[in-house]
């Protein structure tokens, strides 16, 4: 688990496909107060991306307006080139199987076991019938380490499991971009660990472009491609680039000072 | 999306007697897949060989198409030849057939011996729980009397404005017409004998020793009740009512008992306030429909009913309110810990909170009865 992965593309040339994600201008605010504002990235088909910043800086924001729980109030955000925000109904409905989206607390239907929670996407968006559904859940839990889990219900899981269940939900429909929310939030540094692992394991076998919003430090190094950070008083991006170089060289010390946990004038 | 998106295809050739399977397209789980048992036809080969052509994005689909032609092929007794496939289709085709074979048992069946016994056992204990925290909230109040300073006024008097005050409007239209209904009801036999003024009698007595106090009691549990335990069932999935508990807090003395105070002091002004709408009601239909003007009515009623039916109302509502307060309560403090749990929770309030209502009503029937009251 080094910073050389063959995935992490440079910058692409002229006539190169429209990047997995991305974001021109976007403003948010809740009411009144703005959170962020004019707020611009893309991000590349197959890159681990990070979206990193203290608490309260607008992070988990960002995601909701970009999986389409909040509407912006300015700015566009594209999937592979198609316009997400002020779409249709359809349209939007169309591109939501693009992505798959691990939530906080795994947000798994807890009146349902979990072949019902994988299979649910299944049965929305696909013609399978129920055996080759079964299948589909069967592999999507094996390839979280959940294989024979099948009837039980989230609440009869740990904590670390109910992630992987539901990080197996967020690939049932194989989607081309997984966003995480704070997916090391309330596990075990092992845990968090195996979950890191996991991750990158499923994007070698499938290339799945990954959006993972977190603080921790020891996946942001072990993991990104590349990050961003926000800040709360710049209501937008502060840095963008490698973990490694931001942490070493970033002229702006909140940056250096996030990355180093603090320690670095110590 | 690619510009050209191709259907997935699994064409086949037979080649002597083996059988050669060309996947090529477009594999996407949410378009349209080709069907092994379509492809094969009722062709039975000695071998089956994969071969890739024009393969352009795939994904579990052609795991889950590739496993089902290994296992077709396992069960046929045929050779599956795999290897000209990339390799990461064949290590998760893998990854499937050993996932198929492994089973963590979950048992959530049960027979029906066993679901008896269960049912018998937890009804004895909800019969201990409800009596344990009958208890606790008699100490709790005992604990409320000897030091009046620690009690939480604040969320009590909150309380009564969302149980009380908030309510009168449900109850002024429901207690209205009830007393609509009676004066109605009581009319069609009083008009045969020419005793209509009597209606005024039926309505106010009732009203007084049964509907007023019974109907409150009603709209309560269905309002109150369910937001009471839908509340404190929402705090314990949240872990709040831990949070109390570590604090050495007693839920009971924190959450519990404002609740109780405050419905059991709302209920009879409610019931009092329901009883004058119900009389009202019956006096509209008299003045109405049955020509008795208002003012010989409230004599009627006046002449009919005496302290001892107010004190009735008084009595059942007081008793009423606690109930639904200690039933919902309960409902909510054993609430599970999910959505489901939550929502579980305050239909059981409401249907423990009327069931336990029509209990003590009766039994207040053949008390009074004894009484003479």
């Amino acid at each position: 688990m080094n910073g050389n992965r063959a995935t992490a593309v440079e910058h692409p040339g002229p006539g190169a496909p429209p990047p997995a994600i991305g974001v021109e201008g976007l403003e948010c605010r809740y009411g009144d107060t703005v959170v962020l504002s004019g707020v611009s990235f893309a991000v590349r088909e197959g890159e681990l991306f990070f979206v990193i910043g203290g608490s309260g800086c607008g992070k988990s924001t960002l995601l909701r307006h970009l999986i389409g729980l909040k509407k912006p109030a300015r700015g566009t955000v594209r999937y592979f080139g198609e316009n997400f925000t002020n779409e249709d109904l359809a349209a939007r409905r169309n591109l939501l199987k693009t992505f798959g989206v691990l939530y906080q607390n795994a947000a798994l239907w807890s009146s349902m076991t979990l072949r019902e929670n994988v299979a649910l996407p299944l049965e929305q968006y696909t013609i399978l019938n129920r055996r080759e559904r079964d299948e589909i859940v069967t592999l999507k839990l094996a390839q979280v380490g959940l294989a024979g889990y099948e009837e039980f219900f989230p609440s009869e899981l740990s904590g670390g499991m109910r992630k992987r269940a539901g990080l197996a939900r967020a690939l049932a429909l194989d989607p081309r971009i997984v966003f995480f929310d704070e997916p090391s939030a309330g596990l075990d540094p092992v845990t968090s660990r195996k979950l890191d692992e996991l991750v990158l394991q499923i994007r070698e076998s499938l290339g799945t472009t990954m959006v993972i919003v977190s603080h921790e430090l020891a996946s942001i190094f072990a993991l990104a491609d590349r990050v961003i950070m926000l800040d709360h008083e710049a209501r937008g991006i502060i840095a963008e680039g490698r973990p490694r170089e931001l942490a070493d060289s970033n002229d702006d010390p909140r940056v250096r000072e996030f990355l180093t946990r603090g320690e670095e004038k110590a | 999306m690619t510009a050209v998106a191709t259907q997935a295809r699994a064409e086949t050739i037979a080649e002597g007697d083996d059988l050669v399977v060309t996947l090529g397209g477009d594999w996407r789980i949410t378009g349209p897949l080709p069907a092994w048992r379509r492809v094969r036809g009722d062709r039975a080969p000695r071998a089956v060989r994969f071969r890739v052509e024009g393969l352009e994005r795939w994904d579990s689909s052609l795991v889950r198409f590739v496993f089902e032609v290994q296992s077709w092929c396992r069960g046929a007794k045929t050779l599956c030849d795999t290897t000209a496939l990339p390799e990461i289709v064949r290590r998760l085709a893998g990854q499937l057939e050993q996932a198929q074979a492994k089973r963590v048992p979950a048992d959530h069946s049960r027979n029906f011996l066993a679901t008896v016994g269960l049912a018998a056992a937890d009804s004895w204990r909800q019969t201990r729980d409800f009596a344990d925290f009958v208890g606790e909230c008699t100490l709790s109040a005992i604990g409320l009397i000897k030091r009046p300073g620690r009690f939480r006024w604040r969320d009590c008097i909150l309380e009564m404005q969302q149980c009380g005050a908030m309510a009168v409007p449900i109850v002024s239209l429901s207690s209205f017409l009830v007393g609509l209904t009676l004066a109605y009801t009581g009319a069609i036999i009083l008009r045969q004998f020419g005793g209509d003024i009597w209606v005024a009698d039926i309505v106010g007595l009732s009203t007084l020793r049964e509907m007023g106090a019974v109907m409150t009691g009603v709209v309560l549990a269905g309002r109150t009740g369910a937001a009471f335990a839908a509340q404190l069932g929402n705090m314990k999935a949240n872990e709040e009512i831990d949070a109390l508990e570590t604090l050495g807090i007693a839920p009971v003395d924190f959450l519990v008992l404002p609740r109780l105070v405050a419905l059991t002091l709302m209920t009879p002004l409610l019931a009092m306030y329901a009883n004058c709408l119900g009389i009202f009601g019956g006096m509209v239909v008299s003045a109405t429909v049955l020509e008795i003007p208002p003012n010989a009515y409230w004599i009627e009623t006046q002449s009919n009913i005496d302290l001892a039916d107010v004190s009735v109302s008084l009595i059942k509502s007081v008793i009423f309110g606690m109930l639904i307060a200690v039933a919902s309560c309960l409902r909510g403090l054993q609430a599970e810990r999910s959505a489901a749990g939550v929502g579980r929770a305050a239909t059981s309030a409401v249907v423990t909170s009327i069931l336990l209502l029509i209990v003590a009503d009766a039994v207040f029937a053949v008390l009074f009865n004894v009484l003479g009251l």
